[in-house]
C-alpha cells in the first residue's frame, strides 16, 4: 500500500486535515498533525481498506537543531491487507501529542517510554511515569544533548592510617579482650 | 454470627523471583489466591543500548544488538544488519542468504529449547530443562564452530558474513537435524498428553486474536489465537518464499495452544533447516562484493596498496550509510523483531530502535492474568516466553 493510497482512503474520513506524504524507502509513510492524530488513528484502525488493527510500535527521534526538534513515530500494521504505514508527528519541546491508548491498547508502554527517553508528553495518557529509567532520575536520556557519560564525584573515604606503634596497641588490646 | 473481616494482601513477586526470568518485578495484589491486580515493573536490565549505538560505528553495533534479546541474540542482528543493508541498498549472494535462513532457524530453535525447559520447569516439570539443554548445547557448539563465541557470535555483519563456513560445519549441521526430530517427539511424549501439564495450561491466560492484535502481541502468542501472521510468510525476506514450510496455529489462545504453537514451530524449523543446509555449499561467497563495506581479502592488503588503503579506511573509520530511515521486520523466536534505522549520512546511526516483542507480553500481563490464580502468573510469564534483556534493552 503506497502513501498516496493510503492518503486516498483516509481523506473522506478526516476531513480538512494537512497531511503530508514523507519520502521513504521501506513502505507508506505520512506526516500527521498531532492535533488530528487520534481521529486518523481510529480511521486507519477501523475503515474498510485499510484496517491497521495492530500497533507494532512507537517510538521517537530527536533531530537538534532542526526546529521542531522531535519526531514521534507510530508503525501500523494491517494484517489483512498485508500492509505497513509509518506515522509521523512533529513536536516542539515542550510539546504535546495526543495518547493513542484509546485507539490500540498495547499503546500505554510505549508512550510512557518515549517520555522517559525524550520527555515528550501525552496528552490524556493515564499513567504516564518513567519505565525504564528510576523514578528519580534527572532529564531523558536518550536526547542527543543528554550527555553520553555523566561523570558524577566518585564517593572517597580517608584512607586508613594507623601507625605501626597504634596496630601493635590495638593487637594487645585485642589479645587482651579474649583472654579476659 | 460476627462477621469476618477480609482485606486484599500485596505480594511482591521479584525481581529476583527464579520464575520471573530475570529480573521483572511484580506487585501482585491478592484476594486470597485470587489475583485482583498486577503492577509490573521493568527497567533493572536497562542499559541504554540505543543511547549506545548512536556513539558507535555501524558495524561496530552488531554486538550490542545481540546482548539484547540473549536467547534469540541472532534475530536480533539479523534485524538490524537487513535494515542497515537495505538503506545501502546492498545485494547479498544468494549462499549469504541461505546461510542466514540457516542461522535464524537454528536460533529460533535454541530459544525455544530454553523456553521449553523453563516454561515446563516452572510449571513442575523440572526434568524437561535438562533435556532441552543437552540439545541446545550442540546449538551453541555450532555457534562455537562459526565464531568462537556460543551465546553472542556477532557472525552475521552487515555486508554479509564475518567469515566462510569453518570445516565440519555441514556435518556438525546435519547431525543435529538428524537426532533433532526425534527429541521434540521425546519432549511431547514427556508433555503434551501429561495431565498434570494439562491441567496447569489449559484455559489458563487465554490472549484472543483481537486482543493480541490490540496488545501488539505478534508472533506465536498470536498465532496460538488463531492468526496465520508471520513475518516469513507475509513480508517474505532472505528468501523464505522458496522454502515449503507451514505457519503452526491453534485457536485457544491458552497456555498450552502457545505451548504447542512453539513445539510445532520448532518442527517447521527443522524443515526449513534442512534444504538451506543443502542448498550451502562448503566454500563459496560469504559477502556482498561492495568495497565501501566488505574489507578486502587479507592476501591482497599484504600485496596491493588499494586493498590497503580501502582496509584501513574501514576499520579506521567504517563506511557510511545515505541519510534516511528504515523499519526492517524479521520473525524472531519471540515474534516480530524489528529495528528502526535512521542515518544521517555519517559513519554513526542516528538512531537505532528495536522493537521488543518481550516488552509488549509483559505490558499485556495484568491484563490477561487478572481474575486467575497467582500460581497461573507463573504459567503465563513462562508461555509469554519473556526475555528481560530484550523487554528492557
Amino acid at each position: 500500500m503506497t502513501a498516496a493510497e493510503v492518503l486516498a482512503a483516509l481523506a473522506p474520513l478526516v476531513p480538512n486535515a494537512s497531511f503530508e506524504e514523507a519520502p521513504s524507502a521501506d513502505f507508506a509513510t505520512v506526516y500527521v498533525p498531532a492535533d488530528r492524530l487520534v481521529e486518523t488513528c481510529l480511521a486507519l484502525r477501523d475503515a474498510e481498506p485499510l484496517r491497521f488493527t495492530t500497533i507494532i510500535e512507537i517510538t521517537a527521534a530527536d533531530y537538534i537543531p532542526r526546529q521542531p526538534r522531535f519526531e514521534v513515530v507510530y508503525h501500523l500494521l494491517s494484517i489483512s491487507r498485508r500492509a505497513r504505514v509509518r506515522l509521523k508527528v512533529r513536536v516542539h519541546e515542550g510539546g504535546t501529542v495526543p495518547t493513542v491508548q484509546g485507539v490500540w491498547k498495547g499503546a500505554g508502554w510505549p508512550e510512557r517510554e518515549v517520555w522517559d527517553m525524550f520527555g515528550i508528553v501525552f496528552d490524556g495518557h493515564p499513567d504516564l511515569r518513567r519505565l525504564l529509567m528510576p523514578e528519580d532520575w534527572d532529564g531523558h536520556p536518550a536526547r542527543k544533548d543528554y550527555p553520553v557519560q555523566i561523570r558524577k564525584g566518585a564517593q572517597t573515604y580517608e584512607p586508613l592510617e594507623v601507625s605501626e606503634h597504634e596496630f601493635r596497641a590495638n593487637i594487645e588490646r585485642d589479645r587482651v579482650r579474649r583472654t579476659h | 454470627m460476627a462477621e469476618l473481616r477480609t482485606e486484599t494482601m500485596t505480594v511482591n513477586m521479584g525481581p529476583q523471583h527464579p520464575s520471573t526470568h530475570g529480573v521483572l518485578r511484580l506487585v501482585l495484589e491478592l484476594d486470597g489466591e485470587v489475583i485482583q491486580s498486577v503492577i509490573p515493573t521493568i527497567g533493572y536490565l536497562h542499559t541504554g543500548i540505543e543511547k549506545t549505538a548512536e556513539q558507535k560505528k555501524w558495524q561496530q553495533v552488531i554486538p550490542l544488538v545481540e546482548r539484547m534479546d540473549y536467547l534469540g541474540a541472532q534475530s536480533n542482528s539479523l534485524a538490524y544488519a537487513l535494515a542497515v543493508e537495505k538503506l545501502l541498498g546492498l545485494q547479498m549472494p544468494a549462499r549469504v542468504n541461505d546461510i542466514r535462513v540457516l542461522i535464524a532457524e537454528l536460533q529460533r530453535i535454541a530459544s525455544h529449547l530454553i523456553w521449553l525447559g523453563t516454561h515446563a520447569m516452572e510449571i513442575g516439570a523440572v526434568s524437561m530443562l535438562f533435556y532441552a539443554i543437552r540439545e541446545r548445547e550442540l546449538l551453541l557448539n555450532i555457534n562455537e564452530l562459526i565464531a568462537g563465541f556460543r551465546f553472542f557470535p556477532s557472525y552475521i555483519r552487515i555486508g554479509g558474513l564475518r567469515e566462510d563456513l569453518p570445516r565440519g560445519f555441514h556435518e556438525s549441521v546435519n547431525a543435529f537435524l538428524e537426532r533433532f526430530p526425534a527429541k521434540i517427539d521425546e519432549f511431547e511424549g514427556l508433555l503434551t498428553k501429561n495431565d498434570i501439564f494439562r491441567r496447569r495450561t489449559e484455559g489458563v491466560g487465554v490472549i484472543t486474536q483481537d486482543d493480541a492484535m490490540q496488545w501488539g502481541l505478534v508472533g506465536p502468542i498470536l498465532r496460538a489465537g488463531g492468526s496465520d501472521y508471520d513475518v516469513r510468510k507475509y513480508f517474505p525476506y532472505l528468501g523464505y518464499e522458496t522454502y515449503t514450510f507451514n505457519v503452526p496455529t491453534a485457536t485457544e489462545g491458552d497456555v498450552y495452544a502457545r505451548y504447542r504453537v512453539r513445539v510445532a514451530e520448532m518442527r517447521e524449523s527443522v524443515k526449513i533447516a534442512r534444504p538451506a543446509i543443502s542448498r550451502i555449499t562448503p566454500s563459496g561467497a560469504w559477502a556482498c562484493d561492495d568495497p565501501r563495506v566488505v574489507p578486502p581479502p587479507k592476501d591482497k592488503v599484504y600485496s596491493e596498496m588499494e586493498a590497503l588503503i580501502q582496509h584501513f579506511l574501514i576499520y579506521s573509520q567504517g563506511f557510511t550509510v545515505p541519510a534516511g530511515e528504515v523499519y526492517f521486520p524479521v520473525e524472531g523466536p519471540r515474534g516480530e523483531h524489528g529495528t528502526y534505522v535512521v542515518s544521517d549520512g555519517t559513519n554513526r546511526p542516528w538512531r537505532v530502535k528495536m522493537r521488543a516483542p518481550s516488552f509488549m507480553a509483559i505490558q499485556a500481563l495484568p491484563a490477561v492474568v487478572k481474575g486467575g490464580l497467582i500460581a497461573d502468573v507463573v504459567a503465563v510469564i513462562g508461555s509469554n516466553d519473556v526475555v528481560m534483556g530484550d523487554c528492557d534493552r
